[in-house]
């Protein structure tokens, strides 16, 4: 899975979260959920819950402190997906 | 923690405690009640010449049993009360003066701080007054 497809999907789960569509719209791996998107830390939750239903995946408390950007985000996405497989 | 020791952890007071008793507690649900005094404060005004309980203090009153109460038994020993973050809920029936609601909570998830809770409200004949999903965060008790 690359990284336009994780970020497509991203972008789809995060949609009903924030009311920044524009900075939803133009998202990038630079992007920051909490400072560009506005999203609380309960919204947050939420979203990790979507992500780990999403890819199938379990997300630990100290992968979830990194998730407040998109670089960190997808690299949790990536390395849980590639613990599944192994 | 035992359900006596619950309410000893919550964080309000009067006029703003509506919790009388919690019957029932386990990891995923708990059962509590509370009685709406005549003389609370909020019945001089909602409404003018006919007291109906605001469907906010409704809305507290599960927040306070469904949420903060199973948030201290999941969350014991510590420092912490979870805070309401966001709620959804139906109102079906008015609640009149000195009434007696039982409110029963099922705890959706309990995940990075974060309890969601489905959350129902009945009066002393069984019908349902209100009813919906609240969900708080927990963080350190303000101070007293």
């Amino acid at each position: 899975m690359d990284n336009d497809q994780i970020i497509n999907d991203l972008k789809e789960i995060i949609t009903p979260y924030t009311d920044h569509k524009e900075a939803l719209e133009t998202l990038t791996e630079n992007t920051d959920l909490l400072i560009d998107l506005k999203i609380n830390s309960a919204n947050l939750v939420d979203i990790i819950l979507d992500i780990e239903e999403k890819f199938g995946i379990e997300i630990d408390n100290d992968s979830m402190t990194k998730m407040i950007n998109v670089k960190e985000t997808i690299a949790v996405i990536k390395e849980k997906l590639a613990a599944n497989a192994g | 923690m035992t359900k006596q020791e619950i309410l000893t952890h919550l964080p309000y007071q009067k006029p703003f405690l509506f919790v009388d008793e919690i019957l029932e507690v386990d990891e995923n649900s708990i059962k509590g009640t509370f009685t709406f005094d005549k003389d609370l404060y909020f019945y001089q005004g909602h409404f003018k010449d006919y007291p109906v309980t605001p469907g906010v203090i409704l809305t507290e009153t599960m927040a306070q049993i469904g949420l903060a109460c199973l948030g201290a038994y999941l969350m014991a020993p510590s420092d912490l009360v979870v805070m309401m973050t966001s709620s959804k809920i139906d109102f079906l029936r008015p609640v009149f003066p000195s009434e007696k609601v039982t409110v029963t909570s099922k705890k959706n998830y309990y995940r990075f701080n974060k309890l969601s809770c489905n959350i129902i409200m009945e009066n002393e004949a069984g019908e349902v007054v209100c009813k919906g999903e609240i969900a708080g965060m927990s963080m350190v008790k303000p101070h007293e």
